[in-house]
């Protein structure tokens, strides 16, 4: 269970919720109402004030590194530190077999791995950084616009590969635009307006979808 | 050894050299007639003062006055690295790290190229410290602020990469490698590319100043030699500490990249 307890963010009233094992909360709002720094303050990449409990366990009482492990943040701008894909991920044998399923879940080639990524697309790129998160099999995903650079195809592939997450028991944080897609994902939606930012918000039930099983 | 005294006349002859550079910003109006003259008389004032200050200093029996005078060149050498930066820390910090630095390495390759190589009897006369501070302060200057600047440009231009990196659960040190290494390499470069063609270009100032006073070429280059190991020594061990000193400066124990302790290059 994650628990979020009086997260402040910004000049926004302190934040609450409490998410179980194979829930996803959408996290809406429009530009510059807080909702990436909200997604950064509970993979601790930001100073922020308040409590975050993962299984019971303070993200303070765990080294920042494991927490972030753990507790993956998905940037909607991916960043990288090498000139190609490969050296990003990691490459026991083990997990270059899972790299490889999943970069065939995401219609992405194996061989997109030794080109420079100057000359991949910004689709190949975002698509590449999930791959790149999912290997280490978080617990928590916190999700960044996650098919913001895709085409409607690849979009739906993602949106396949989340929910998996989410069936196989993992925490999901989406922000998203795309309405339709927090209707098939979320069970829960957090409103986060510029109008009223000191207002107090907590997640609001949205009417469960029916889900298929894959 | 003999050396030929400057008259003052010797000097007004050299300066006029300097009206050289005048006429060239007038011919092609650079406009930098004022800027050169307001820098010539800085020049001069701050030399002559020197030179005076030096002779007093000289003359006293206390170390005290060369303690006073060597802690006022570290701070103006942790100033003018504050100056030469681009993206600052944000206030004291700018300043203690570029000072600390110059200190910690000011003070320790002094006492050890004074007391342990030349090795004069008593080894803290001044006319032995204040020169060889001055000359690891000032190339270690340049190290210094090339590493803060570098480091801190870097880490903002890929500020989204590290912290890709950060968010895949690297430790800082790892995260931050190529911003270090970058910086390091470009703080290193002065000093490995002034060893490189020292002799060749140019005769350093120092071995040229004991050759007009009449020292012997060789014994002038074993000198300089000396010289050279200790101001290189004195730049890597800066480079080595402000490159680490700006890692936990802009980084902090949650292992987070803190770009908010910089200010913005306008202010």
């Amino acid at each position: 269970m994650l628990r979020v307890e009086h997260l402040k963010v910004g000049g926004r009233a302190a934040i609450s919720f409490e998410l179980l094992e194979g829930q996803c909360l959408a996290i809406q709002g429009p530009s510059g109402s807080g909702k990436t720094r909200l997604l950064r303050a509970i993979a601790d990449l930001d100073e922020a004030p308040g409590h975050i409990c993962l299984d019971g366990e303070d993200r303070n009482e765990m080294e920042a590194p494991r927490w972030r492990k753990i507790v993956r943040y998905v940037a909607a701008e991916p960043g990288w530190w090498s000139d190609t894909p490969r050296p990003a991920f990691p490459d026991t044998p083990r997990s270059t077999a899972k790299r490889d399923k999943l970069l065939h879940t995401l219609n992405l080639e194996t061989e997109l791995l030794d080109r420079p990524l100057a000359q991949l697309s910004t689709g190949e790129r975002q698509r590449l950084a999930i791959a790149r998160a999912l290997i280490d099999e978080p617990k928590v995903l916190l999700f960044d616009e996650p098919t913001a650079a895709l085409d409607p195809a690849n979009a739906a592939l993602v949106e396949e590969l989340i929910r998996y997450q989410i069936l196989s028991e993992k925490i999901v944080l989406l922000v998203s635009h795309n309405e339709a897609q927090i209707k098939r994902l979320a069970q829960q939606t957090l409103i986060l307006d510029t109008e009223n930012p000191t207002a107090r918000v907590s997640p609001v039930v949205t009417i469960p979808v029916q889900r298929t099983p894959l | 050894m003999t050396y030929v005294q400057l008259e003052n006349t010797d000097l007004i002859l050299a300066a006029i050299l300097m009206l050289a550079s005048g006429a060239l910003s007038w011919a092609f109006s650079l406009k930098l007639e004022r800027t050169l003259l307001l820098n010539s008389l800085r020049m001069v004032v701050q030399l002559a003062l020197i030179g005076f200050v030096l002779k007093w200093i000289f003359a006293q029996t206390s170390p005290l006055w060369t303690v006073l005078l060597a802690l006022i060149m570290i701070a103006v050498a942790g100033a003018e690295i504050v100056l030469r930066q681009n993206r600052k820390l944000k206030g004291f910090f700018a300043y203690s790290l570029g000072t600390g630095t110059m200190m910690f390495v000011g003070v320790l390759v002094t006492v050890y190229a004074v007391k342990g190589i030349i090795a004069p009897q008593p080894w803290y006369q001044p006319r032995y410290i204040l020169p060889i501070l001055g000359m690891v302060l000032g190339n270690t200057m340049t190290g210094v602020s090339l590493v803060i600047s570098t480091f801190m440009d870097t880490a903002h231009r890929e500020r989204i990469n590290i912290e890709a990196r950060l968010a895949a659960g690297y430790p800082r040190f790892t995260a931050l490698d190529k911003v270090l290494s970058a910086s390091l390499r470009t703080g290193l470069m002065p000093i490995i590319n002034a060893m490189a063609t020292t002799g060749l270009v140019s005769l350093p100032g120092m071995m040229t100043g004991q050759i007009l006073a009449g020292a012997d070429p060789v014994e002038a280059a074993k000198y300089q030699m000396m010289i050279m190991f200790v101001i290189a020594g004195a730049t890597a061990m800066g480079v080595v500490i402000a490159g680490l000193g700006s890692m936990m400066f802009l980084t902090d124990r949650r292992h987070r990249l803190r770009l908010d302790r910089l200010q913005s290059p306008m202010e």
